[in-house]
């Protein structure tokens, strides 16, 4: 990367991110500084917000059996959303990757154009495909497969199913970047030297893309545990994940300071995974990859 | 029979014709070398033995076994790739032993094989380094090591020497080409440097169009190229279009302006328009008097060992080079003659070397 | 490498459908006759589209939030571009920590984002506005436009800027005539990317949104909790075909791979 000396930057550096840091501090670290200020805060039904300063609402969300069911519910779906893009997500990438010109290209935008369009707009294909009179159901019915409906809106497996569409290209991503740097010869090598076409893809290519599959993931970890639109239209009311959960104490019963605690937790769980992994996977593989 | 038998490899990717009908037979023990610019079919040719390319037709017959359907996996072959292929995420060790244990040798033979086959490329004591911990040349060394650790009937290098520099090429042409004596193994070597593959080969086959256009040992190739793409890939030379004015017993009269030179006999018939070539290095400077040629010298370059000089003369612009012999030559304009035997003048026909080969 | 068998191909095929499956559903149903949500029986009917036509509140959204993603992604881009330049040509200390701290946004949950917003907007008492929607979109979406613009800018070489000072050009002019025609495809790939994800953004959104300033997704998602209808659909489709647009043109200018890939540093 060219840079200049450090001796001849001077002030310049400053003034061109300047504007950027400062639109940043005041608006995005002020704005979070004060959400976990008030989420120490009390909050009552007559009085709203009363600023004391205590722990409560998090000893709240750690004895109740109600939010232990939420986080749990929440890190296991995210958690099978995480198995499930892995499990498809990276055979389809090494499939994309051995096509040929025009269709690796092609394949490559069908799987992560939907990235670009509205949550909503894919998540609402779910739930029409989903509901007990959705199309699912009506071609099962049809057939003759099953008498009556099996109800998969407001079910775990809907959400799963929805969130790992919605979340499968991100694993796309990372294993074609790690792809990228994949020496083609090496698949030769190893059979050339004797292994057979699943041995060199499990001693040889496997443990090349491993960083890639940790990295997606990791994103697509933290991002189906902190899904708002999805759960919330496919699991309904009922079943709440945390990001739900948190939006219904604030706009639902005005709890702001519960609700606050909730987002602190999200962001602290959030950020302890992402980083935690990241940091696991860069020590795990530093020696031997650049 | 030969060991390696290469017969009528053809490979054609839609229109695009890669191997144009390639026969090729090598003896067991010989190093020979496809030589010829890229997109000539070599590396394809090389792909092909090794498995990796499916010729479209011909047989690849190895030690009486037609190994054309063979899997790659299945062929025993020990290939060192241009990038090295080294597989990163293991050690130099585990590099070299991967192939010992799909052959499923057994632990306790596999430590002291990978042992004596990085002692035999020099890199003792580094078996338990990363790939990405060793400089190029070193790398270079393990994909050798785990290439003939295999114990392999054939050794196949596509390009190897080309991610080195200069210096550290010299070095492995000499190095590998003594391990490969040593060991006796067919060996074959897919390169465009022309240096590379006369200093390790017994045989060098150029090939140019998807086809061999000439096979032989350096020495004959060089001396007696049978082509003018031959002729000007291999070495450098002064081409000068004449026409056979009488044909002797012995030699060609050839006519070019108004000077006659008398080319040597090899067998072939020549008629009309040729080509005479003369090496570089086969020219020498004379006694303006008494010179077949005479020029101006056009530009004179010290190359070390050698210099490299530039004549205007009646036939055009002739390049020769002269040992240093510690005494500079002539300065730039001044008049030179120049003289040559007989015997290292080349005839071949002006069509081939306008057309194609 | 070698090629797919039969059972790669067989198994892209479902993981192809499964893709497209829910997108071309909704795009299907749009076309329905019915009142309710059916595929389309007899001949595709354009009912819902003439409905939404006629739809002030979903016109409204629509040109609310094109109105935010313009104003946000140019935000966006003016606050990126500099700070790019500065991350990619100087060396200075913080360099990596504001690196990141820019970046930060995308590892924060929108949840989370949301209710900082609205927490601040509620004490600073300036919600509801246009304006203070735009600047929460400006901070969502910046981390988009620097990454494309930074792409572009690490791996520069100097020498051309170099060339430029030593024939006499000013930093203003070299930054004109030299710097930006070469980022050029970086920044207006920057900017086209953080306008559809302004354009998108759902979830940090429907806390600060008002009555007054419904986005589209907010509208959508507001009319989904309560029941799907066609008309839903018929919205949904446009946006598709729109977005499909827009991702052509991103391919066209910057090459989509590139965009959602991101350079090999």
């Amino acid at each position: 990367m060219a840079t200049y000396d450090a001796e001849r930057v001077g002030s310049a550096p400053w003034l061109l991110t300047g504007p950027a840091l400062l639109v940043f501090v005041t608006l995005l670290a002020a704005p979070l500084v004060l959400t976990a200020m008030l989420s120490l805060n009390l909050f009552s039904d007559t009085e709203g917000v009363i600023p004391v300063y205590t722990l409560a609402n998090y000893l709240e969300v750690f004895g109740d059996d109600y939010f232990h069911e939420i986080f749990l519910r929440t890190g296991g779906m995210a958690l099978a959303v995480t198995f499930f893009s892995v499990l498809i997500g990276v055979p389809e990438t090494l499939i994309i990757a051995r096509m040929r010109s025009p269709w690796r290209s092609l394949f490559l935008l069908v799987v992560l154009g939907p990235l670009l369009i509205s949550v909503v707009v894919r998540t609402l294909g779910w739930a029409i495909l989903l509901g007990n009179n959705g199309l699912i159901n009506q071609a099962l019915q049809a057939l003759g497969i099953t008498e009556f409906p099996i109800r998969m809106m407001f079910t775990q497996f809907g959400v799963v199913l929805a969130l790992t569409h919605v979340l499968v290209p991100f694993m796309v991503i990372a294993v074609w970047a790690s792809l990228q740097k994949l020496d083609l010869q090496v698949e030769q090598a190893g059979l050339s030297l004797g292994a057979s076409r699943m041995t060199t893809f499990r001693r040889v290519v496997l443990p090349q893309i491993m960083p890639g599959i940790l990295s997606g993931s990791i994103i697509v970890f933290a991002l189906a545990a902190s899904a708002f639109a999805t759960p919330a239209i496919i699991g309904g009311r009922r079943l709440k994940v945390v990001a739900t959960a948190a939006y219904d104490e604030f706009l639902g019963s005005l709890n702001w300071p519960l609700g606050a605690a909730i987002a602190v937790l999200l962001l602290i769980a959030n950020l302890v995974i992402v980083v935690g992994c990241s940091r696991l996977a860069e020590r795990r593989f530093k020696q031997v990859f650049e | 029979m030969a060991f390696l038998t290469l017969d009528g490899i053809v490979k054609t990717y839609g229109d695009f014709t890669a191997i144009a009908g390639l026969d090729l037979a090598v003896e067991k023990g010989e190093f020979l070398s496809l030589l010829g610019p890229s997109g000539c079919g070599k590396t394809t040719t090389l792909q092909s033995i090794a498995g990796f390319v499916q010729p479209t037709a011909g047989r690849i017959v190895l030690d009486g076994r037609d190994i054309t359907h063979v899997r790659p996996e299945k062929r025993g072959l020990g290939i060192v790739f241009q990038s090295y292929a080294l597989f990163p995420h293991m050690t130099v060790a585990e590099n070299v032993s991967f192939g010992l244990e799909m052959r499923g040798v057994p632990r306790s033979e596999r430590g002291q094989r990978v042992q004596s086959a990085l002692d035999m490329v020099r890199l003792h004591g580094l078996g338990e380094r990363y790939p990405k911990a060793l400089s190029g040349g070193q790398r270079q060394r393990v994909a050798i090591a785990r290439a003939l650790a295999i114990r392999p009937d054939l050794l196949l290098l596509d390009e190897p020497m080309s991610n080195l520099d200069a210096k550290l090429r010299e070095d492995m042409h000499i190095e590998l080409r003594a391990i490969q004596r040593d060991l006796g193994i067919t060996t074959i070597l897919v390169t465009h440097d022309q240096v590379e593959a006369m200093t390790m080969s017994d045989r060098i086959a150029v090939m140019h169009g998807g086809r061999i256009v000439q096979i032989g040992s350096p020495f004959d190739t060089y001396e007696r190229p049978q082509s003018p793409f031959a002729s000007s890939f291999l070495g450098k030379t002064n081409a000068f279009a004449g026409a056979v004015h009488t044909r002797k017993p012995r030699c060609y009269e050839v006519k070019v302006d108004n000077l006659m030179f008398h080319v040597p006999h090899e067998g072939h018939q020549f008629d009309g328009d040729v080509n005479v070539y003369l090496r570089p290095e086969k020219i020498h400077l004379a006694d303006v008097a008494t010179a077949r040629l005479r020029g101006k010298v056009r530009m004179r370059v010290f190359l070390g060992n050698l210099w490299l000089i530039g004549v205007e003369s009646s036939l055009g612009p002739v390049n020769l080079t002269q040992p240093n012999f510690g005494a500079p030559p002539p300065m730039e304009g001044e008049e030179v003659g120049l003289t040559w035997s007989d015997d290292d003048l080349r005839l071949l026909e002006r069509e081939v070397a306008n057309g194609h080969v | 490498m070698y090629r797919n068998g039969f059972f790669s191909l067989a198994f892209h095929t479902l993981f192809i459908a499964f893709i497209v499956a829910p997108l071309v559903v909704v795009m299907a149903v749009s076309f329905t006759g019915e009142g309710y949500i059916s595929l389309p029986t007899d001949g595709l009917s354009l009912r819902w589209f003439h409905t939404l036509w006629e739809n002030q509140e979903m016109a409204d959204a629509f040109w609310l939030s094109l109105k935010l993603g313009l104003v946000s992604a140019t935000f966006a881009t003016l606050l990126a571009v500099p700070a790019a330049l500065a991350i990619s040509r100087y060396n200075f200390p913080g360099r990596g920590a504001i690196t990141g701290f820019l970046l930060s946004p995308l590892m924060i949950p929108s949840v989370v984002l949301g209710i900082a917003f609205l927490r601040f907007f509620s004490l600073a008492q300036v919600g509801g506005s246009l304006w203070a929607l735009s600047i929460t979109h400006v901070i969502v979406v910046l981390p988009y436009a620097l990454r494309l613009t930074l792409a572009s800018t690490i791996g520069l070489e100097r020498d051309a800027e170099q060339a430029a000072l030593s024939l006499g050009a000013g930093r203003l002019k070299v930054f004109w005539r030299v710097i930006l025609p070469r980022i050029r495809t970086g920044v207006i790939g920057g900017w086209l990317l953080a306008f559809i994800q302004s354009f998108d953004e759902l979830t940090m959104t429907v806390f600060v949104a008002t009555p007054g300033t419904t986005t589209l997704p907010v509208a959508m998602y507001n009319q989904i909790s309560q029941t799907i209808d066609p008309l839903i659909t018929a919205v949904s489709t446009v946006l598709i075909v729109g977005t499909l647009a827009l991702m052509l043109l991103l391919d066209r200018l910057v090459g989509l791979d590139r965009v959602l890939i991101g350079e090999k540093q």
